[in-house]
């Protein structure tokens, strides 16, 4: 039996980056706040010390930040016929846990969304008619646009201290920076990166080819800089130790880096540690939540009640939270009723690697975010009729490592272990190099989240359960994106080139991203999505949802930025509106 | 101009306060005076040693560990039993001014009475009136933990008559109004000769190297002169200001005890005053510390230093040593670091070391410890190399010197 706590004002599920920026913003009203983390405290000296952070068998092997399968794992399979299994290691996405979340080892790579993203379906629709799309993608707009966000966008860069150049500076197109972008109220807060030789061979090919190659926005920081809430961080070494990493000395944005030392001063704020949610409470109507219930690390049950919930979760953990609290209806791919789990989407990774006989590249020396990329394939910024698919990718040098255990590219035909690979290894470490096309993932009818039927956690709860696999459109997409990258490749002159498009199925032992997205979308019709345009529940007015699960599909970019910037939209909301009249923010 | 501005506003506000404090003296119940004591407790620091952390205010009960044995704090709130609320406001007076209780015994110095004598009449009052304010709390404190012979409090009459001057702050008249408040302020509330200054065999303040550096509970209290190799000679008056409002400036960030101060303390008091303390130190002109040569950077201790500063130090520090203003403590150019006593820098590399986090500068950032990595030859090579690169020079550090801190004081 759980035993009841004091009310609080607000509770906030997971104290990430979503979790940190709300409950700030929230202690700032004056509001009595708690944050509740499944995973342990943590913070830079002692729990990233440069001495041993860069510790690549501990962090990127071992994976000793992320979230283990003993603790809660997810059930996978391709399509309804299948049965799924539980992930019992996690390789293709590395959910975070503690506090700070996945922004403790991202790699600071910090794109925003193209303005043809927020409204997807209509433009394509508009221009090249509902026909050219797949019949089962279900890509939808999202209830904001571009110019909603763009203050948002903004105020979390600068919360950041985002290194990088703009493009488009209040309409007007730079002569640097991405030109495809969106416009941009001011520039970056701090100058790009310095480049290691990779990207600027790269950008000389680019431009030689008639591109305006740019800068890799970076988290990882080029100056010293102090952000709006008075936090100082540091300037980038170059260590090529971020992600999956901790960043020992202060140099990327994170939680902890950006507004932790902030928030941890509140008197009116409260962390509670290694605490896990079990649900969210609702009254007898169904339609109110009256706080949460979590378990301590002792096993001690707690109810926690309070006016507002947060859900500040990694977003398969919103999703499946939703799913265990009873909010909302639960997607059926049979009827295609129902909202939670509906539009999950990933990303669509390919590279192209390039082997060298006269070049040394010492790619060791990297940032997370350090790079030069192009964004002519990305988005609809190129015409997608002679090609029968829709989306893309931005692509690029943006090599974050040359670490030694996982980052060791030999040509094809190399033995996979032995003598051979070791003299190819030791031949090409530190003369090959990759390009990488970072391409969207669309959602479709028969993509989506839901509960196991069989597989139980720790606490005697269903796992979620992932029904997800690479459709054609993708594939299609990945191979025009990987043979667009192979033409770069080309210019920039190497002995080899080998190109490795994403191929299908989905092979869940293979790195491709952390980006999983969906399960909890926003829009603007309760039917098609579970939360509005402010990430409020439609079902239960005292529900925020807040995170990549918001993404009714995923682009061609990282997804950070844009969870940020949608952090400080559904703030503004929440304190100009919601807590001035608590309710429904939009009418269903 | 605008800060001047400033200034002048501020100083003729705090005029009017203490006008204030003259007209209503004898009104206890006066925001004024109660307003003027509190920041003036602030300014004293009262709670460092008179508050257990998350402890009731001002209710004792925090050991204070002494070259001399352990004495416990004692309880300022009005509890009439427990607490000095039963104390007449000449009593309090008496306890700052000369060292005795209400009951006429003698107070032992880890209460700063040999710096507190001179705070006049009039701010001890505004104390007194703020504290019997807070809550009263019924905590009743066994002060007396001494070891005998010291266990008897008459010893202190001997101890006084050796070490102790009573009387109020007399103002140099040769220097500036500015100068004066910020002698008061040092030498009295402030009393930060308690830590900075060397003392004696019997734990009294060397008045003829006042604020010249001391070591305490495992760290130095450094050089408060304008020294320009071990004190403040490279800090500018806006420095001085800045750590002790912020806890940070170009130079450095606070950490170990000089933290609480900045945090309970320094970081609540006004500009002016802030202002007036940088002034008097600025202008602390003793002795300059004897002339130390730099060691040559070829020894064997230096190359073996340089390479564990390049592998373990650089990522923050830099290889220049400068680091980076408010986050990364400068090293080129640090007076502490330079002292004859490496004692702060062992700790901090052995043990690490969180910097101060205030409202100004809330990063608080933090240098992590290197016991389980480094031993002890290591760590003094890393140490003599930061001591004697750049343009520092001190004397170098011995194994044995970082040895008898690896348990103490972490």
């Amino acid at each position: 039996m759980a035993r009841k706590l004091p009310r609080k004002d607000v509770v906030i599920i997971g104290l990430g980056w979503t979790g940190s920026i709300l409950a700030n913003d929230l202690t700032d009203e004056g509001l009595e706040v708690v944050a509740i983390e499944r995973g342990p405290w943590r913070d830079t000296a002692t729990d990233f010390a440069p001495k041993y952070a860069a510790d690549e068998l501990r962090y990127a092997v071992r994976l000793d930040l992320f979230l283990q399968p003993a603790q809660e794992t997810f059930t996978l399979r391709h399509n309804e016929s299948e049965e799924a299994r539980p992930i019992r290691q996690f390789a293709s996405f590395l959910p975070g846990t503690g506090v700070g979340g996945a922004g403790v080892h991202w790699n600071g790579q910090t794109w925003r969304f193209h303005p043809d993203d927020f409204v997807l379906k209509t433009h394509l629709t508009e221009r090249y008619g509902a026909k050219f799309l797949p019949p089962n993608m279900t890509i939808q707009d999202w209830g904001v646009t571009y110019e909603d966000l763009e203050p948002h966008y903004d105020k979390f860069e600068y919360l950041c201290g985002t290194s990088g150049e703009a493009g488009n500076l209040r309409g007007t197109i730079q002569k640097t920076g991405n030109p495809f972008e969106g416009a941009r109220s001011r520039d970056y807060p701090t100058p790009p990166q310095k480049l290691n030789y990779g990207p600027s061979l790269f950008a000389t090919a680019a431009r030689e080819l008639g591109h305006q190659p740019f800068h890799q926005p970076s988290s990882n920081l080029s100056q010293p800089y102090t952000n709006p809430y008075g936090v100082t961080l540091g300037e980038c070494t170059f260590c090529g130790y971020c992600e999956r990493f901790g960043c020992g000395n202060y140099s990327k944005a994170s939680a902890q880096t950006t507004i932790l030392p902030v928030l941890m001063r509140k008197s009116n704020f409260e962390a509670r540690t290694e605490c896990e949610v079990m649900k969210i409470n609702l009254d007898s109507t169904g339609k109110k939540a009256t706080g949460v219930t979590y378990i301590d690390a002792s096993g001690e049950e707690w109810e926690q009640p309070a006016d507002l919930v947060l859900t500040c979760a990694f977003m398969l953990d919103n999703a499946r939270l939703m799913m265990l609290s009873g909010i909302g209806k639960i997607y059926d791919p049979k009827t295609r009723e129902g909202v939670i789990g509906k539009n999950f989407s990933y990303q669509t990774m390919s590279s192209v690697q390039m082997f060298f006989d006269d070049k040394i590249f010492n790619a060791f020396m990297a940032s997370g975010a350090q790079g030069m990329c192009v964004d002519d394939f990305n988005g609809d910024n190129f015409d997608h009729a002679p090609h029968g698919f829709v989306g893309g990718g931005y692509l690029g040098m943006v090599q974050t490592n040359a670490r030694p255990i996982e980052t060791i590219y030999v040509p094809p035909g190399t033995p996979s272990w032995g003598a051979g690979w070791k003299k190819a290894a030791k031949v090409n470490y530190n003369s090959a190099i990759q390009l990488t096309g970072h391409g969207s993932s669309y959602s479709y009818d028969d993509v989506f989240l839901d509960l196991d039927p069989t597989y139980k956690d720790r606490f005697g709860r269903p796992l979620m359960r992932i029904t997800f696999d690479l459709k054609e459109n993708e594939l299609k997409m990945s191979a025009f994106l990987t043979d667009r990258m192979a033409e770069f490749a080309k210019a920039m002159n190497p002995r080899q080139i080998a190109k490795l498009p994403r191929k299908g199925p989905y092979d869940v032992t293979q790195y491709q991203t952390t980006h999983v997205c969906g399960g909890v979308i926003m829009g603007t019709n309760p039917t098609t999505s579970a939360v509005n345009r402010y990430l409020q529940s439609w079902d239960v007015s005292n529900v925020f949802v807040v995170g990549a699960s918001a993404f009714p599909q995923n682009a061609g970019y990282n997804p950070t930025d844009t969870v940020g910037a949608l952090t400080y939209w559904a703030s503004k909301a929440i304190r100009e509106q919601y807590l001035k009249a608590p309710g429904p923010l939009v009418q269903a | 101009m605008r800060r001047s501005l400033v200034t002048n506003t501020l100083s003729i506000a705090i005029l009017a306060l203490s006008t204030c404090g003259y007209a209503v003296a004898d009104d206890k119940q006066s925001f004024e005076q109660i307003e003027r004591g509190r920041y003036l407790a602030a300014a004293g620091d009262c709670a460092a040693c008179h508050t257990v952390p998350g402890g009731a205010p001002f209710a004792g009960g925090l050991p204070l560990v002494t070259p001399f044995g352990t004495i416990v704090s004692t309880n300022i709130t009005p509890d009439p039993k427990t607490g000095i609320g039963a104390w007449s406001d000449d009593a309090f007076v008496d306890a700052l001014h000369k060292g005795v209780r209400a009951d006429g015994s003698q107070l032992y110095p880890a209460m700063p009475y040999p710096s507190y004598t001179k705070v006049t009449r009039d701010d001890a009052l505004a104390i007194r009136a703020y504290l019997q304010t807070v809550t009263p709390v019924d905590h009743d404190v066994v002060a007396d933990q001494l070891p005998f012979p010291l266990s008897i409090r008459k010893d202190m009459a001997v101890w006084n008559m050796l070490n102790f001057t009573e009387g109020f702050f007399q103002p140099t008249t040769s220097k500036s109004a500015e100068w004066n408040r910020g002698a008061y302020l040092v030498q009295g509330l402030g009393h930060c000769g308690t830590c900075h200054t060397p003392k004696s065999a019997l734990g009294a303040e060397k008045a003829d190297v006042a604020l010249k550096g001391s070591e305490i509970e495992s760290w130095l209290a450094p050089d408060l002169t304008d020294d320009k190799r071990t004190g403040l000679g490279n800090w500018t008056s806006d420095d001085i200001e800045s750590y002790l409002k912020t806890g940070s400036n170009q130079h450095g960030i606070a950490s170990g005890p000089m933290s609480e101060v900045i945090r309970f303390s320094t970081s609540a008091m006004s500009d002016p005053d802030l202002k007036a303390i940088a002034v008097y130190l600025k202008d602390l002109k003793t002795a300059p510390s004897p002339a130390v040569t730099a060691q040559a950077a070829s020894t064997a201790q230096m190359t073996a230093g340089a390479a564990i500063y390049k592998d373990s130090c650089a990522a923050c520090h830099r290889d220049d040593g400068h680091g980076v203003p408010h986050l990364f403590p400068r090293l080129a150019g640090n007076g502490a670091l330079q002292a004859s006593e490496a004692v702060s820098a062992v700790h901090i590399v052995l043990h690490g070391s969180q910097g101060v986090g205030t409202k100004a500068a809330p990063t608080a950032p933090a240098m992590p410890a290197f016991d389980w990595v480094l031993n002890d030859a290591q760590v003094a090579a890393v140490l003599t190399y930061v001591r004697n690169t750049w343009g520092n020079a001190a004397a170098p550090v011995s194994a044995g010197d970082v040895g008898k801190y690896r348990t103490a004081g972490k």
